[in-house]
């Protein structure tokens, strides 16, 4: 019993990452099956095919490719933007700044099929052509929200004074953004690239009613499901959930190098300090 | 580094910053002598750091102007004036190391071999070895130092000192005191000193202009006004006071007569501010460390009644209670008329002290006493 009660929280946490990952393991294990079937849903026969011919369904490195151009120009656009809308929504005091705020949230608690289906009858109204330009357009239209509301939370946590002292120290207002605003910010700006690409290479929905003849990555395997998903999109889902993983791990060891690094420096200076002090004793005591 | 230019006064004529109905600043106008060290001393919210921001440039004045010399700054930009700032908390930029926060203004003015101006002041703060760390290895001291230091490369002629020593613990703000008085006594810059500490205020400034809701409401050598403040406010603020509120009875040569609560207390008339004749409203002060504590003689000995000095002017109260602080002991004395009285006496007798519950009488010279308006 007491072992339980020690252990309960441990026990849960354990039960719940196991949830968590079952799902990304089936597709990983999966990517080394050899079908018996056009199905990959049950494991056949141990086989590097799908991972040694990465690009071996032609459709499926072609889509994938499409939604990687997509992901990145959409984060370039709505990073840059998003950055600069959330610098004025913080930083400065203008007439429709509350409403702004307001309007930047929208897209996010509006739901997808809405977004899409709405953005699809304005492109046939302009009667802008569909394809690749028209999901990017979109898919900025939706990681803007986001990447602001990333950066504002970093800009809120930042000392306003640091900028007043750029400012103070002969800087203009750009070169204030430049050399203090922009540095500090941008882990917050990496952070909402990094999300909006994922949400843009992940979209499925508002890329559906927009893509005309362009197939994503997402519309791809959707479209194979009906017919049998090909072996390497396991594989190359894997590919992408491993890239994610590295990321996460080396940004994880520099922040706990950096870390280190401090805290010995730190250290180093206490004992310095220390030994400059001659120790407390009763003597000292009691003479003050 | 180059000649230094001429250092002028700092002068704010009428200037005025409301936020909605409220005066943050209301109407000052002030002269700030050049190369002077001068504090501007008050409690949070009096005005004292919006007026501060003005003349840095970070907020704008609703009315009035900022001159320096002959120019007029009022509607310069904060990072075209030369004026610099150390911060309340220091904002030094994280993400740069010392050296490279020091030679911040001197870039971002175009100027090029940054080295041995950054060098030359990173000395005279003592902070050389430092000069490649990060500002979050420093202790609080250092980056303090580093704050006055990255103003001052700059040569302004006004530097701006916002609360700078509120984050340091008391021995480290002493040593600092003494450190920010010897680099201005160095560089000869103008310092404007905001700070809620008058103690701070007193040992560092040549001048001291005391805030309260956006005035000022006296200014001078910090001796001159604790000697001798002009309003209550003042009394309060700078040290300690005993306020006694009476009325005008009479006026014998350079002395008042004050009723109060059936006693009469002598205030000179020249350390009097309240205006009006007899019967008029005054309120007589005396600073605590000016009164004598003596135990009340018994009714039959008249001897030691004798060594009170005709001129005092005395009270006599219930001791409520004694505190001794090492080198003084402070007494609060109930009066008779149920005011109470705040009295240090220095530990330099040998002997016995009064105690609680003793009667006894507080005194002291009339010319100690000033009058200020009731």
């Amino acid at each position: 019993m007491g072992f339980i009660r020690r252990h309960l929280l441990s026990l849960v946490a354990i039960i719940v990452l196991i949830y968590l990952f079952i799902p990304v393991a089936v597709v990983g294990v999966l990517s080394f099956n050899k079908p018996a079937s056009d199905y990959n849903t049950q494991w056949n026969q141990f086989s590097l095919d799908a991972w040694t011919n990465i690009c071996g369904v032609p459709a499926v490195c072609d889509s994938f490719m499409v939604s990687i151009r997509i992901a990145l120009i959409s984060t370039l656009v709505a990073t840059t933007l998003g950055t600069m809308i959330a610098i004025a929504l913080v930083r400065y005091r203008f007439r429709g700044r509350q409403s702004t705020n307001l309007l930047i949230f929208l897209p996010i608690s509006t739901p997808d099929v809405v977004m899409g289906a709405s953005l699809l009858a304005l492109f046939l109204n302009l009667r802008f052509p569909l394809g690749q330009t028209t999901v990017i357009i979109a898919h900025i239209m939706f990681t803007i929200s986001f990447v602001v509301v990333a950066v504002k939370a970093r800009l809120q946590g930042m000392d306003p004074s640091l900028e007043e002292a750029a400012r103070d120290l002969y800087a203009s207002p750009a070169a204030t953004v430049r050399y203090v605003t922009f540095p500090l910010v941008a882990p917050g700006i990496a952070g909402a690239a990094l999300l909006g690409f994922a949400l843009s290479f992940d979209d499925f929905i508002i890329s559906f009613f927009n893509a005309g003849t362009t197939v994503t990555f997402p519309i791809y395997i959707w479209g194979a499901a009906q017919r049998g998903i090909p072996v390497q999109v396991n594989a190359l889902a894997t590919l992408v959930f491993l890239i994610a993983l590295g990321i996460v791990l080396i940004a994880q060891f520099v922040a706990w190098r950096r870390r280190k690094a401090l805290n010995a420096e730190m250290f180093e200076q206490l004992a310095a300090r220390q030994e400059k002090r001659a120790p407390i004793t009763m003597d000292t005591l009691s003479r003050s | 580094m180059e000649q230094r230019r001429q250092v002028e006064d700092l002068r704010l004529t009428h200037l005025t910053k409301r936020f909605g109905e409220l005066a943050a600043v209301d109407d000052l106008t002030l002269t700030i002598p050049a190369g002077s060290f001068f504090a501007l001393l008050g409690a949070s919210g009096c005005g004292k750091t919006t007026t501060l921001r003005m003349v840095a440039g970070l907020e704008d004045p609703t009315e009035g102007t900022i001159h320096i010399g002959d120019q007029d700054i009022t509607n310069l930009r904060a990072f075209k004036r030369p004026v610099n700032t150390v911060f309340q908390s220091y904002a030094l930029f994280p993400h740069m190391d010392i050296f490279e926060n020091v030679a911040f203004g001197l870039k971002r003015r175009g100027i090029k071999d940054v080295k041995g101006p950054v060098e030359e002041i990173l000395e005279l703060v003592e902070l050389a070895p430092m000069a490649r760390r990060k500002p979050a290895q420093l202790s609080g001291g250092q980056q303090q130092r580093v704050a006055v230091a990255r103003a001052l490369i700059n040569q302004p002629d006004v530097l701006l000192l916002d609360e700078p020593l509120g984050a340091l613990d008391l021995k480290l703000r002493r040593q600092m005191q003494i450190e920010l008085k010897r680099i201005q006594t160095e560089v000869g810059t103008t310092f404007v000193h905001v700070t809620h500490d008058q103690e701070e205020a007193m040992t560092m400034a040549d001048t001291v202009a005391v805030m309260n809701s956006g005035r000022i409401e006296q200014m001078g050598h910090p001796a001159d006004i604790y000697e001798l403040p002009r309003t209550v406010f003042v009394a309060n603020f700078l040290g300690q006071s005993n306020l006694f509120p009476g009325r005008k009875v009479a006026t014998h040569g350079d002395l008042i007569d004050v009723d109060f609560a059936g006693h009469t207390l002598r205030v000179p008339t020249d350390r009097t501010f309240a205006e009006g004749g007899n019967g008029s409203d005054v309120i007589v002060g005396v600073r605590p460390e000016k009164m004598t504590i003596i135990d009340e003689p018994a009714p039959a000995d008249a001897t030691d009644a004798a060594t009170i000095p005709e001129s005092h002017n005395r009270l006599a109260g219930t001791v409520v209670d004694v505190s001794y602080t090492g080198v003084s002991t402070q007494y609060l004395v109930r009066t008779d008329a149920d005011s109470e009285i705040t009295v240090f006496e220095q530990n330099v007798l040998v002997g016995d002290r009064c105690e609680v519950g003793d009667r006894v009488i507080v005194h002291w010279a009339s010319e100690h006493s000033f009058g200020l308006a009731g």
